[in-house]
């Protein structure tokens, strides 16, 4: 088991993101740099972390998703890799295709950082599975940009097909139909814009995260 | 070119000089400056550089301690929190900027603290701030408050470092001038800690971070006079904070400081790179010679002048051991920020600058420094007040009363500012301003140990008597760090006044100075860090005197803290510490009471040691559930912040005595604690406490929903909820 976390100028959540794997496999994780070419073939989950890739310009995740590693990241996700992208992680993957949809500025305009109440909206899934019967689970949200956004037609079929993962109890950002977490349609590419990488530890927010890790760790 | 311009005495005083400063400058050349030259002087000789008014004052403080690495004169303190491991830190003001475009103004703050901490070797861990606005109903306070949060905000969030707490007020005396006083907090090994002398001969000067632009010139002489009506003219001496680059450059002086390349470094902040020039030399006893052409200029026709006195962010300077060279540029590049070799350190003891094959500027740098004027302004106490007596201040509704209080806008929750600043981002965050607790708890990364982080002072007890405030600025963050467990190891101040050539201000500051000094060396709890922002005066009207400390103490174990929350069903509430009821210059006073008047409490400090010692040891016998320090508001204010925070009711049982109700419930005596423990500890911990001639009593339990006593108190803790979150949302959306 090899997991691996992409590091762009300015993530800023790739230690939490590091921690977080560590703590669940027991074993080191690759942080790789957004300049290098190709995700090392033994790697057998990446996340694409947090924070403000590129300083956010242009739009948030845009010019991440068309990095060196990203090009390469996406090929390997079209095979079948597991990749989950956490706030900005979720944006970029957006960006990439690879996730349907968008972000956009939260409905009250300002950047919100609070535990967040989730409702668990599919447990059958290499995400979600660890988490049993549990309904809701608690996650730190901090972002600026989390309005997840799609057109009907995209979000009738995400939701028919099983492929939203999380829906926010107490909408923060505006998000449509309530949408947290989303997966691609071969269920290995997972976003969202909350934390489970900052909720794996009992002193800092929390210990809901661990089962989100230790699903996907465990369906490889 | 330069030398064209006569220097006439009109460009002295548009320089912020006096005639007697320009004389000396003319005596120490023994010629006119050019005008790069006295621009130069001008911005080391302003008072945001020299610190002409404050510096002998400043003297005073006690500045060392067993655990003190570093005290004042390097671009932050540097404190030993054992293993190896030191913290570095300090708070700094960027009020004027914040004023005139509040976003970049507070945002710039941020960047610039974080630079002073990173520059010394350390990682910033966390951010803190303490915030000061005008009354809420002034046409400005909305715009500000919204302005200054965003650019805090904005930029922590971005660079990746969690804000973790804070404290901010509002009040007519700040309508003019509002304070945005920044903390950063940083970790570092003790023994690769950086310091800005530059030292040898012929070694390299490097420039590195983002090119330097037209923003922010004069700056420090901006933040070095009054304001007028006209202020807002001066938007264009207000930088532009990129916290992207400021992120990057992090990164790459982390990687670059793990190698032995750097000699010395500096950030450029105020004064950008006249000041960081002039002190690594000064530091240093060396010379300085730059080519400033090769300066990385963001606009084209830049001139010396121009470069010399720019403030633009997201720069620092350093020295590099000869021959590493090409792995200050590796790192740099990897980083994709501009690096560039701009001089070298020579044996002459001059700045010497270097423009299009000219020299423009020749100068000796010890009169940059070592003559900076020095001065000794008259001041005059503060006449001292008189008491206002409990008695005469009338509890005639106490369930009114407390919806008042909580409501009102120094109590009211902050929750629509912190829920802007990412608590958590570095997953270290222990306890932030979320728990509303008396000090933020963030965790050295891998361990079990903590720092402790707090912010405080109270400027209305400042006004009214300043060597108390000053006093009891101190103690309060002494309590604060005891209430979560902490050891308070040492603070760092940022001293908010006005025009320091009024007698009566200048009064204010040598009277707060005095008393900070009394609680520093009565708590063994020295100054390593600090700033200095004067006139803060608009059209004559000065702020309250508001030196705000920022204290840092160490949780050695983190199986051992408490917080606000934590009180069980069933806990007895005990006070330590004595009633007396003190209600003058107290928030009851001045929300119900209608008036600002009265004496301050008085702060006794071998009572602080002796009341915060106790608490501290039951805290770490871990006796303690919840733990909360009685100040702003008064005992129930502080016991109803315990219940909302633990969930849990209080109902209050007013020992029989003769108080005065306002006073016993809403006064504000110092030295005081409420803690929230175990119905079998209440015997044990009253009667140690007797041994120890500590005033404790058990004054209530928690139970039930809501907030409830003896003398009528009945409030539903969900109804006192909604009105505590209420205030600053409807002020925003109004």
């Amino acid at each position: 088991m090899k997991t691996a976390v992409i590091t762009f100028p300015a993530s800023n959540c790739d230690r939490d993101a590091r921690m977080a794997l560590e703590k669940v496999t027991g074993r080191p994780a690759q942080m790789i740099w957004h300049r290098e070419s190709e995700i090392p073939s033994d790697v057998d989950f990446v996340v694409i972390p947090g924070g403000f890739s590129y300083g956010d310009y242009l739009r948030c995740g845009a010019m991440a998703a068309r990095s060196p590693i990203v090009k390469d990241l996406v090929e390997k996700a079209n095979k079948g890799l597991p990749v989950a992208g956490f706030c900005n992680g979720f944006q970029i993957l957006t960006e990439t295709g690879l996730l349907p949809g968008a972000l956009l500025m939260n409905q009250g305009l300002n950047f919100v950082c609070k535990p967040q109440k989730l409702r668990i909206t599919n447990t059958n899934t290499r995400y979600t599975s660890g988490y049993g019967s549990t309904q809701e689970v608690v996650y730190p949200i901090a972002h600026h940009e989390g309005n997840y956004y799609a057109d009907d037609a995209t979000l009738n079929k995400l939701e028919k097909n099983g492929r939203v993962l999380f829906k926010y109890v107490d909408n923060p950002n505006g998000s449509a139909r309530d949408i947290a977490g989303i997966c691609n349609e071969a269920g290995n590419v997972f976003g969202m814009m909350p934390h489970p990488e900052r909720a794996v530890d009992p002193l800092h927010g929390g210990t809901d995260g661990l089962n989100f890790f230790k699903s996907i760790i465990e369906s490889i | 070119m330069a030398k064209a311009i006569e220097i006439t005495p009109e460009i002295v005083a548009e320089h912020g000089l006096t005639p007697e400063e320009y004389q000396i400058i003319l005596d120490r050349l023994g010629r006119a400056p050019n005008m790069n030259e006295l621009g130069i002087f001008s911005v080391m000789w302003s008072e945001h550089c020299s610190y002409k008014s404050s510096r002998r004052h400043l003297g005073k403080f006690l500045t060392k301690g067993p655990r003190v690495i570093q005290g004042p004169g390097e671009n932050a303190g540097v404190i030993d929190i054992d293993d190896g491991d030191a913290i570095i830190f300090k708070m700094e003001s960027h009020n004027h900027p914040s004023y005139i475009e509040p976003y970049q103004g507070a945002a710039t703050g941020v960047g610039g603290i974080m630079r002073d901490v990173f520059t010394m070797g350390a990682r910033p861990i966390a951010l803190m701030n303490a915030l000061r606005f005008g009354e809420p109903t002034h046409p400005k306070t909305k715009t500000l408050v919204s302005g200054v949060v965003a650019g805090i905000g904005g930029y922590g969030n971005c660079v990746g470092v969690p804000t973790v707490g804070g404290e901010t007020n509002f009040h007519k005396g700040y309508n003019g001038n509002i304070l945005v006083n920044a903390m950063c907090v940083g970790l570092a090994r003790a023994d690769k800690v950086f310091y800005s002398a530059a030292k040898g001969v012929g070694n390299p000067i490097f420039y590195v971070g983002s090119k330097t632009g037209r923003d922010g010139i004069h700056g420090a002489t901006m933040a070095s006079a009054e304001f007028d009506d006209d202020s807002e003219e001066k938007r264009p001496t207000v930088q532009v904070g990129d916290p992207f680059t400021e992120k990057l450059l992090i990164e790459a002086c982390m990687e670059l400081m793990a190698t032995d390349a750097i000699i010395a470094i500096q950030d450029m902040g105020a004064a950008g790179l006249t000041s960081s020039s002039v002190e690594m030399a000064d530091k240093g006893g060396v010379g300085i010679e730059l080519i400033l052409d090769d300066v990385p200029q963001r606009e084209d026709g830049m001139t010396p002048y121009e470069m010399m006195l720019s403030e633009s962010q997201e720069r620092m300077l350093m020295v590099i051991h000869p021959g590493k060279e090409q792995l200050a540029f590796d790192v740099f590049h990897k980083w994709e920020l501009d690096v560039a070799q701009i001089g070298v350190t020579t044996d002459t003891g001059r700045l010497v600058l270097n423009h299009k094959g000219k020299v423009v500027c020749d100068i000796p740098i010890a009169p940059l420094a070592d003559d900076a004027p020095n001065y000794d302004r008259p001041h005059v106490p503060t006449e001292k007040r008189e008491e206002v007596k409990a008695e005469n201040i009338a509890l005639t509704d106490i369930n009114a009363a407390l919806k008042t209080m909580i409501g009102s806008p120094d109590l009211a929750s902050r929750r629509w500012i912190w829920e802007q600043y990412d608590r958590h981002v570095m997953a270290d965050t222990v306890d932030s301003s979320q728990s509303g607790g008396d000090a933020a708890i963030v965790r050295i990364h891998g361990k079990n140990k903590a720092v402790a982080i707090t912010t405080d002072v109270t400027p209305r007890y400042c006004y009214a008597d300043p060597h108390e405030g000053g006093k009891q600025c101190v103690a309060e963050t002494w309590r604060n760090l005891t209430c979560v467990g902490a050891d308070p190891i040492a603070i760092t101040d940022c001293l908010n006044f006005g025009n320091p050539e009024r007698p009566e201000i200048m009064g204010q500051f040598v009277g707060c100075v005095e008393g900070m000094n009394e609680a520093c060396r009565a708590l063994d709890y020295p100054v390593v860090s600090g700033n200095v922002s004067l006139y803060n005066e608009t059209n004559g009207q000065a702020i309250p005197p508001t030196p705000a400390v920022g204290g840092v103490g160490l949780i050695p174990d983190l199986q051992h803290f408490t917080t606000l929350a934590g009180a069980k069903e069933g806990d007895a509430l005990i006070i330590i510490g004595e009633t007396t009821g003190w209600i003058g210059s107290s928030i009851y006073l001045r929300e119900v009471g209608g008036s600002e008047d009265g004496a301050p409490p008085p702060v006794d400090l071998a009572l602080e040691k002796l009341n915060g010692d106790y608490v501290r040891q039951l805290i770490r016998n871990r006796r303690v559930h919840a733990a909360h320090d009685c100040s702003d508001g008064g005992l129930l204010i502080t016991a109803t912040e315990m219940a909302m925070s633990s969930g849990i009711g209080v109902q209050i049982d007013r020992p029989s005595g003769d108080f005065a109700l306002s006073g016993w419930y809403f006064g504000e005596d110092q030295a005081r604690y409420l803690i929230a423990v175990d119905e079998n500890s209440v015997n044990p911990i009253l009667s140690t406490a007797d041994g120890k001639g500590i005033k404790a009593a058990r004054i209530g339990t928690f139970k039930g929903g809501g907030m409830t006593s003896n003398d009528g108190l009945d409030l539903a803790l969900s109804d006192i909820r909604a009105i505590y979150e209420a205030w600053f949302p409807a002020l925003m959306e109004s």
